[in-house]
């Protein structure tokens, strides 16, 4: 391969690659306006290491929470700056020469990524909820995250009121890389950004205060998982490259539909060829499936969630669940919308197990966090009918389903930080037996949380299911349809036997208690309620708003 | 004039708020508060009719929008009246009849500690009973409907300490439901017809439309009706519905309930008219029920029982006038409103018997009584003559007009339900009689209760004698009133229309058929009741009678057919639902279980084995997709 065929990052943008070797260079264009978002959140989060650095321990929680906060006010305030001015329809336009899309879908899920973000910094920062040690208040988090556990510098670290306050700007890196991620409009943007998530989110599972090894072990195996599911991407990166002789969506697109007929002398033995298109594009799929959640590239998702300390897990299943349909939403419309015919089997075959998968294997968990997991990949499956629609009703539809969903998804992680006994967080099933006798406040907003996932009316679960399953019939899947309906009737069964179990079981008499948390995890289940409730009885303007971001621009 | 529409309801319906919802403050004064909305409704009925009498026939109609109750698009439900003369009729009958039942109610029920709520419910009943009779549409008409089937169901269980009233109660409101159900598959089928229930273009466009639909919506109606009225094959409710306060037995009978069904099939005249089958029918439950209700009547002790016989009867004389068409629809509604007087005033009047005799409704245990109440007596003796049609008096006209009209249907028809009623003409004088000569003539049969209390009969209070002598007026002069000049056919002809028919008999051949009718009626009664002392003790009786006395087998039939057939129904449908459907959902639920714990195991922990999942779901996604461009 000569110097020649050598494409960067920055040269793929048409006109630049016909460039003589070696005479010009074009400074790449920033639009940093348009980027701020994005930007806010990396510059705070450079900031948080240092902060860690240069900081005295005791008043670096308190800085670190400023600095999150903030930076996520910030961002999500450039994103509403960007959206009142036009950039989701009339200005949408492509950034950063080619490698970020700012358009509807972008500012719609990068707003929801932000707002999940905040509430769940409020939960990584609630420290109310463990006893404190030697008088040191505690997070979820581990006191020394490097430490043996249960080993002598642990016992130190604990005795000395050691806290992980690097959670902070590592969530901030995790979601620098999650805003890029539905935005990526060249499969390298793409590849980067998931690395950028995914890296301090692998992190993040391995922290736990409590039941270290089981983190420990989350955490390996979603790394192990997550860089398996890497390598699948990348190497269809590869192949879509062969194929189109460029990384940026547009072109691939071009090549796909045959509007671009020149071919790289350099590329000249792959290009146009089909057998490429076809592995490449399947497996740059299944990576992104990995990250959703879909059966079968589900089965890191029980573990990890299991295992994860609980705010990162909650924080984890709603956000990188919207930025990946976000990415694959783009990759399908924008990309490989000439593949749709080709996909369209695999995509149905894989909705139809997920959706069935997720429910059927939830009945038998006893644990409530591998519950939920499972609920998780069941979701995943709904989403995706929504996603095989192929309509603009498809695309705003999915939109609106993260919304509603990931509000839930944290507000009911949130919930299960709350139910203690002695050995920290009760998760088995059995123990939550009668909650709704001593606890009633907190049994009853699990279980309109548990509501809105099975998707009761007058909950937002009900309007994302009802959208999602509209836009999914006319768009001429009505067996994903009936399918979906069927699961979610199987899903309503383990949803309502936790409240049953919750409210007509009788208290064990050992059974945990429930912590009374800080007013900031209150918020966070106060909003996680708000929004699913308003979701759920007046949907209209969050569903106008998600038809309005719809169109993603090309 | 017509912003006066609604107030003829807020009135009544203001009255049952307050009184339901007053709570003990109003146990004083509510009775009266009650009375005296009652009679406001009047008074607004009154002003609406001079306003009427002042207008072209044409004209006279009055309409009022009220507002739009569920407006959807391609579904208009309004809440808007319409008073034309059949309605005006309807109006002043209820809001008269029920007033002077008011009064009576303060004097009767005066010794009820729960006088307030009766007399909240009596106010309910009048409104929607006025709702009912005023309504433009189907629809509302409904809202009535159900509200009178309420109304009934509170009055009739009134006295719910009591199980046979609670029962009665259930039993009528149970019976309605199948009638309104006839109601509401018609008003569905209205709409899928006709696209709309509002009166006006339903029964404009009644002639155009299939025979087998009008067929249908007439069907329904009648049974509807049936519910309502107490037709055959509904009629069972009725006698029961005596377990409640005689004043209410009084306003179901003459006022409200009983005479919905009436209206409701002659407001739907236009349907029956292009739907003769559905108006065969018609004629047929009138007259089974006419023979049906009289044979009852003759064979009851009870008074108030017998009295109920004779309203089924009566009914079934309306029912078969309004079935005969144009012909007979302006005598049902005729012999409707003379009915209600003599009625009202037969039951107020049996009422006063009971105040006075203990309660006591036997009538082998009344006898004699004329001395010791002489107003009930006359007045309870003039409605008697009016309702077995004593030439002069109202029920003679009105019940003569429909006997005429039945010849007049024509043909075989015509000769059969013509002698149907004549021979319900007989059996009426027969039966009534019997309750007259057993009730006030004789001697005293009256004998200590167990505790030694010997009945002391006496004249009741003023509140109760005078309802009871306006009515008696009524009873005498009203039909008079309407047939002499034709008066009553002028007043509704523009709203039913009306036909002669080609009657086969000339009239005064009727008429004198009627009399000998009756004449022999009262003759037989004579012989039976009034020759020889009534025994104390019912006698064993015939076949008939004892099937009589238990209302020719009605419950008996009802519980073989329909208890019965239901409980085996029922009972199957509970064998299908535990074996089929259980086992159905429960093998579902099982094996959904089932490899939900199979699958569960897949997740065994590994990262090795997660990685050889994802390995081949890639493999089986690429292969797929390269598949599919191969084919």
């Amino acid at each position: 391969m000569s110097a020649t065929a050598v494409h960067s990052l920055w040269t793929t943008a048409s006109g630049v690659t016909s460039a003589a070797p070696g005479n010009s260079f074009t400074a790449p264009k920033i639009e940093y306006t348009q980027l701020m978002p994005v930007l806010i959140i990396v510059v705070a989060a450079v900031l948080g290491i240092l902060v860690e650095a240069f900081v005295p321990r005791r008043a670096r929680y308190h800085t670190q929470l400023f600095l999150t906060v903030v930076a996520v006010a910030a961002s999500f305030a450039a994103i509403v700056g960007l959206a009142a001015g036009g950039y989701g329809t009339t200005k949408a336009q492509i950034a950063a020469m080619g490698a970020i899309a700012i358009d509807g879908p972008t500012l719609f899920l990068q707003g929801t990524i932000l707002l999940v973000a905040m509430v769940a910094v409020f939960t990584f920062a609630e420290r109310r909820l463990d006893p404190s040690s030697n008088g040191n208040r505690v997070d979820s988090f581990a006191a020394q995250a490097g430490a043996v556990p249960g080993g002598e510098g642990e016992k130190a670290a604990v005795r000395a009121g050691f806290t992980t306050t690097e959670v902070f700007p590592l969530l901030l890196f995790s979601v620098a890389g999650l805003l890029v991620f539905p935005a990526a409009n060249d499969l390298l943007t793409l590849f980067i950004a998931l690395e950028v998530f995914s890296l301090p989110l692998y992190l993040l599972c391995a922290v736990a205060r409590r039941k270290r090894l089981m983190s420990q072990e989350a955490a390996v195996k979603y790394f192990l998982l997550g860089a398996f599911s890497s390598a699948f991407l990348l190497f269809g990166i590869a192949l879509l490259y062969g194929y189109a002789g460029s990384l940026s969506y547009a072109d691939i697109a071009n090549v796909v539909d045959g509007s671009v007929l020149e071919i790289d002398p350099a590329l000249a033995d792959t290009m146009g060829n089909d057998a490429l298109l076809l592995i490449g594009g399947a497996m740059i799929l299944t990576g992104l499936l990995f990250k959703v959640g879909a059966v079968p590239f589900h089965m890191w998702t029980p573990d990890v969630y299991q295992g994860a300390p609980t705010p990162v897990t909650g924080f984890m299943a709603a956000a990188t669940k919207v930025a990946a349909f976000g990415a694959l939403l783009r990759l399908l419309y924008v990309a490989l919308p000439g593949l749709a015919w080709d996909l369209r089997p695999v995509m149905w075959a894989v909705a139809i197990v997920t959706m069935l998968g997720g429910a059927i294997v939830a009945i038998t968990q006893t644990d409530i966090k591998r519950l939920l997991a499972y609920s998780s990949i069941a979701h995943a499956g709904f989403i995706l009918a929504g996603v095989i629609a192929a309509s603009p009703e498809g695309i705003s539809s999915v939109l609106f389903y993260l919304l509603a969903y990931s509000f839930v998804t944290v507000g009911a992680f949130a919930v299960v930080t709350l139910v203690r006994d002695a050995g920290g967080e009760a998760t088995h099933l059995s123990k939550w037996a009668g909650l709704g006798r001593r606890s009633p406040l907190v049994a009853a907003v699990f279980a309109v949380f548990l509501l809105a996932f099975a998707g009761i009316p007058l909950t937002s679960g009900f309007s994302g299911k009802f959208a999602v399953f509209k836009a999914a019939a006319e768009g001429g899947a009505g067996a994903l349809v009936v399918v979906g309906v069927l699961s979610s009737a199987v899903a309503a069964f383990f949803y309502i036997r936790v409240i049953v179990l919750m409210f007509f079981s009788e208290p064990k008499e050992d059974g945990p208690t429930v912590a009374v948390p800080s007013p900031l995890t209150m918020t966070t289940i106060a909003v996680g309620v708000a929004v699913t409730l308003v979701l759920g009885l007046a949907p209209q303007y969050f569903l106008d708003l998600a038809s309005q971001a719809g169109v993603f621009v090309r | 004039m017509e912003n006066l529409i609604a107030l003829l309801v807020a009135a009544p319906l203001l009255g049952a708020a307050v009184l339901l919802c007053g709570g003990r403050r109003l146990d004083k004064t509510g009775h009266w508060l009650g009375t005296v909305l009652a009679g406001a409704s009047f008074v607004v009925g009154l002003i609406l009719f001079t306003d009427m009498l002042g207008k072209d026939a044409e004209d006279r109609a009055l309409h009022q929008h009220l507002f739009s109750w569920i407006p959807v698009e391609g579904f208009q439900a309004d809440i808007a009246f319409q008073l034309d003369q059949l309605s005006m009729t309807f109006v002043l009958l209820i809001t008269g009849v029920g007033t002077l039942i008011h009064i009576y109610s303060i004097g009767y029920m005066e010794h009820d500690e729960r006088r307030r709520r009766f007399f909240g419910y009596l106010n309910l009943f009048l409104a929607a009973m006025l709702i009912l009779v005023i309504a433009d549409n189907y629809l509302l008409l409904y809202v009535g409907w159900e509200g009178v089937g309420l109304a009934s169901f509170l009055l009739i269980g009134f006295w719910q300490h009591k199980p046979t009233a609670a029962t009665a109660a259930k039993k009528a409101f149970l019976v309605n439901r199948v009638g309104d159900m006839g109601l509401s598959i018609a008003i569905m089928l209205m709409f899928t017809t006709f696209g709309t229930f509002a009166f006006g273009p339903v029964l404009e466009s009644a002639g155009e439309t299939s025979q087998g639909k009008l067929t249908a919506i007439g069907l329904m109606l009648l049974l509807a009706a049936c519910g309502k009225s107490a037709q055959v094959p509904l009629q069972s409710w009725l006698g029961d519905a005596m377990e409640g306060p005689t004043p209410v037995s009084a306003l179901i009978h003459a006022a409200t309930m009983v005479t919905a069904g009436v209206y409701l099939i002659v407001r739907s005249g236009a349907i029956f008219n292009a739907a003769p089958d559905a108006q065969l029918v018609v004629v047929i439950v009138g007259a089974v029920t006419l023979i049906f209700g009289a044979i009852v009547g003759c064979a009851k002790d009870d008074i108030k029982k017998a009295l109920a016989g004779s309203t089924m009867s009566q009914i079934g004389y309306m029912i078969l006038a309004a079935g005969l068409g144009p012909i007979g629809y302006i005598f049902a509604i005729m012999h409707l409103v003379t009915h209600g007087f003599f009625k009202a005033g037969l039951f107020l009047g049996a009422g006063s018997v009971m105040h006075g005799m203990n309660d006591e409704v036997d009538m082998r245990k009344y006898g004699g009584l004329r001395k010791y109440m002489p107003v009930t007596f006359v007045t309870f003796g003039l409605g008697y003559l009016a309702i077995i049609g004593f030439p002069g008096l109202s029920g003679f006209f009105s019940k003569d007009k429909i006997i005429e009209a039945a010849f007049a249907k024509g043909g075989t028809e015509g000769w059969i339900l013509g002698s149907v009623a004549l021979l319900g003409a007989a059996i009426t004088a027969f039966y009534m009689t019997r309750v007259m000569l057993m009730t006030f003539f004789g001697e005293k049969r009256w004998q200590p209760d167990a505790e030694g209390h010997e009945p002391h009969p006496h004249e009741s209070p003023k509140s109760m004698t005078i309802p009871m002598i306006v009515l008696a007026f009524g009873s005498v002069f009203a039909g008079g009133f309407f047939a002499i000049g034709d008066r009553f056919i002028n007043w509704l002809e523009p709203v039913t229309g009306y036909d002669h028919g080609h009657a086969p008999l000339s009239a005064a051949t009727v008429t004198g058929a009627t009399v000998v009718a009756l004449v022999v009626g009262v003759g037989i009664a004579w012989a039976m009741y009034g020759r020889k002392p009534v025994p104390v003790v019912a006698p064993r009786g015939s076949v008939l009678t004892r099937a009589a006395r238990r209302d020719l087998l009605q419950d008996d039939f009802n519980h073989v057919v329909l208890v019965r057939g239901g409980e085996h129904l029922t009972r199957s449908l509970v064998y299908v639902d535990h074996s089929l459907v259980d086992g159905v959902v429960n093998g579902t639920a099982a094996s959904v279980g089932g490899l939900s714990g199979r699958l569960r195991k897949m997740q065994n922990g590994y990262a090795r084995t997660y990685a050889v999942s994802m390995f081949g779901g890639t493999a089986v996604v690429i292969a797929a997709t390269l598949l599919m461009r191969a084919v």
